[in-house]
């Protein structure tokens, strides 16, 4: 198994898709902390130091979106890019049959492509914090404290099981698709769907269940959790609401109603106690559980198909 | 002489269709015994239930003392397999293509080395063993495919329609190619193909298959001389000279046992 585990990491590495994907998505992710940094810097100066200045680089919103936005809309390309052709270019390559032929478990070969997908996006994540939070520091001029790193770890932690979700659902649909087009085709659509319509519809059915009344906060409150709840159907959304409360220790439920900006938080940080690193945990934890088993269950399901598949189609 | 595949009634079906109908054959070590039969007799699937990949409906086999089911890698370590269209990582070279079946089989690194230069030497594509595979021509392919089932040293190939596609210049260096490993080196091989003339080159012994079952089995001469009879009794002595001569082709035996049914 480490034998194609170490070929589909070689793979990862020197394929072209993953070279563009990666000078994006650390493009992106620069310019985004650029100017957040910049407008934190403008905003902060002259006033004393504000705990959690660090975190805000990754939760403000420069010009257009913060980059835990951009990650959690982002991230699913990255994983579905990886994993969409896993095993159908294989097999429409022929290669599937000779390696199945070799002595080893058919287990090993859908394993060590999920494990070195995993380990390709934990190594890009990884390098492109420490990159942005390298950056961040010559330009806001403040080092992370030991608890804003532990918090980075476990945004990276939820990042890497959320992308994992995607690559497992990639993968899943390169097995049962035959043609690399069409299983490129059906994840990007239900990326898409989860992105944009779960949202949508959720609002929606929420107004059908619980019509909102503007005077009648009771309603609203109302309104407003159960189009939550469906919602968090969509792993975008349950990898948001954990995000960015891990990010922000002021953050004590995933929903909030009112948008803040960093100058409101900073206000608010006056008055309100932040949660500790543990409680912020023990909030987001449910979402990393559900994350995780999200992966799993997809990764399990295209285990079962792979292993029960007829060679004679492959 | 030892049988190196030995198969007892297998049967595979799928859905409504038997693959594969109460088959039962050997081969002997050494020898090369050609598996013909047209396109959908279930020459793969038979292949394919040998090496352990597909499961079979009833019956069993062993191969090289192995029974596939029970115990496919041991199978899958010795058997070289060489499957129809055969593929490559076609970004990679020719050696590091066979260097990744090489690890596959757990080979340190060290061996492998000269395995693949003499499995590359072999089948004269030594010269181009760095140049990615991508650029191979169909019969260089189909050669590297041969050298990719040697690297493991099996003492059993099994080639699944190895000169399929391929002009005459490179079928000829193809069948050379199995028969000088088959003599040389004591290699014992399964040749699948639906092509008679070629098998006829090489082939110790046949076994002709049609829809799932075992029509006849024998050397080629075996089976001209029973076609021959067939002949000179359904044709009363019409039969025309050449058959009476004996020199019935391949093609006319397999005529026969494809028309029955």
């Amino acid at each position: 198994m480490f034998t194609i585990f170490r070929k589909e990491i070689a793979d990862h590495f020197n394929s072209t898709r993953f070279l563009i994907l990666f000078c994006l998505v650390i493009g992106v992710a620069l310019l985004t902390t650029y100017t957040v940094s910049m407008n934190l810097r403008s905003e902060i100066s002259g006033g004393a130091k504000i705990e959690y200045l660090f975190l805000m680089l990754f939760t403000t919103s420069g010009q257009f979106f913060s980059l835990i936005q951009f990650i959690a809309f982002f991230g699913p390309l990255i994983g579905i890019i990886m994993g969409f052709d896993a095993i159908n270019r294989e097999r429409s390559a022929g290669t599937l049959s000779k390696l199945l032929s070799q002595p080893v478990y058919r287990d090993a070969i859908i394993n060590a492509k999920f494990l070195a997908g995993i380990a390709t996006i934990s190594i890009m994540f990884v390098s492109l914090v420490l990159l942005l939070s390298g950056l961040g520091m010559v330009a806001i001029g403040v080092v992370p404290s030991g608890q804003e790193a532990a918090r980075l770890a476990v945004y990276m932690l939820i990042s890497i099981a959320y992308v994992g979700f995607w690559l497992g659902m990639a993968i899943l649909f390169s097995i049962i698709l035959r043609s690399i087009g069409t299983a490129a085709l059906a994840s990007v659509a239900l990326w898409i769907f989860v992105s944009f319509f779960v949202g949508f519809g959720s609002g929606l059915i929420a107004d059908v269940i619980a019509p909102t009344d503007q005077n009648n906060p009771e309603l609203m409150l109302k309104n407003a959790r159960i189009a939550g709840a469906i919602s968090r159907v969509s792993p975008v959304n349950l990898y948001s609401d954990a995000t960015s409360t891990i990010m922000d220790p002021y953050r004590k439920t995933t929903k909030s109603f009112v948008l803040v900006g960093p100058m409101e938080k900073i206000s608010m940080s006056r008055f309100n106690s932040a949660l500790s690193l543990w409680q912020s945990i023990l909030v987001v934890a449910p979402y990393l559980t559900t994350l995780v088993a999200l992966t799993a269950v997809c990764f399990a399901v295209s285990y079962l198909v792979f292993m029960r598949q007829e060679v004679r189609s492959i | 002489m030892a049988a190196v595949i030995e198969t007892h009634e297998l049967t595979k079906i799928y859905g409504r269709q038997k693959a594969v109908d109460h088959l039962t054959f050997e081969v002997r070590q050494g020898e090369i015994f050609g598996f013909l039969g047209p396109n959908g007799a279930g020459k793969t699937t038979t292949i394919l239930m040998l090496l352990g990949l597909s499961e079979p409906t009833s019956g069993n086999s062993r191969v090289l003392g192995f029974d596939p089911v029970r115990e496919p890698l041991k199978v899958k370590e010795r058997v070289g397999f060489m499957p129809e269209n055969v593929g490559f990582y076609d970004d990679m070279t020719a050696r590091s293509n066979l260097q990744y079946v090489a690890r596959l089989n757990s080979l340190p690194d060290s061996q492998s080395k000269k395995r693949i230069d003499d499995a590359l030497e072999k089948v004269k594509l030594a010269n181009e063993a760095n140049k990615p595979v991508g650029a191979y021509s169909r019969g260089m392919r189909q050669r590297l495919g041969i050298a990719e089932v040697l690297i493991k040293n099996p003492k059993l190939i099994i080639l699944d329609e190895p000169t399929m596609g391929l002009d005459p210049e490179g079928i000829n260096s193809v069948l050379e190619l199995i028969k000088s490993l088959s003599v040389e080196e004591g290699i014992s091989v399964l040749l699948c193909s639906h092509l008679l003339h070629q098998t006829q080159k090489v082939c110790d012994r046949v076994g002709i298959l049609n829809r799932g079952r075992l029509v006849a089995k024998g050397t080629i001469e075996e089976l001209a001389r029973e076609g021959i009879q067939a002949e000179l009794a359904s044709a009363n002595g019409r039969g025309t000279p050449a058959d009476r001569r004996g020199l019935i082709s391949l093609e006319d035996i397999y005529m026969r046992y494809f028309k029955e049914e």
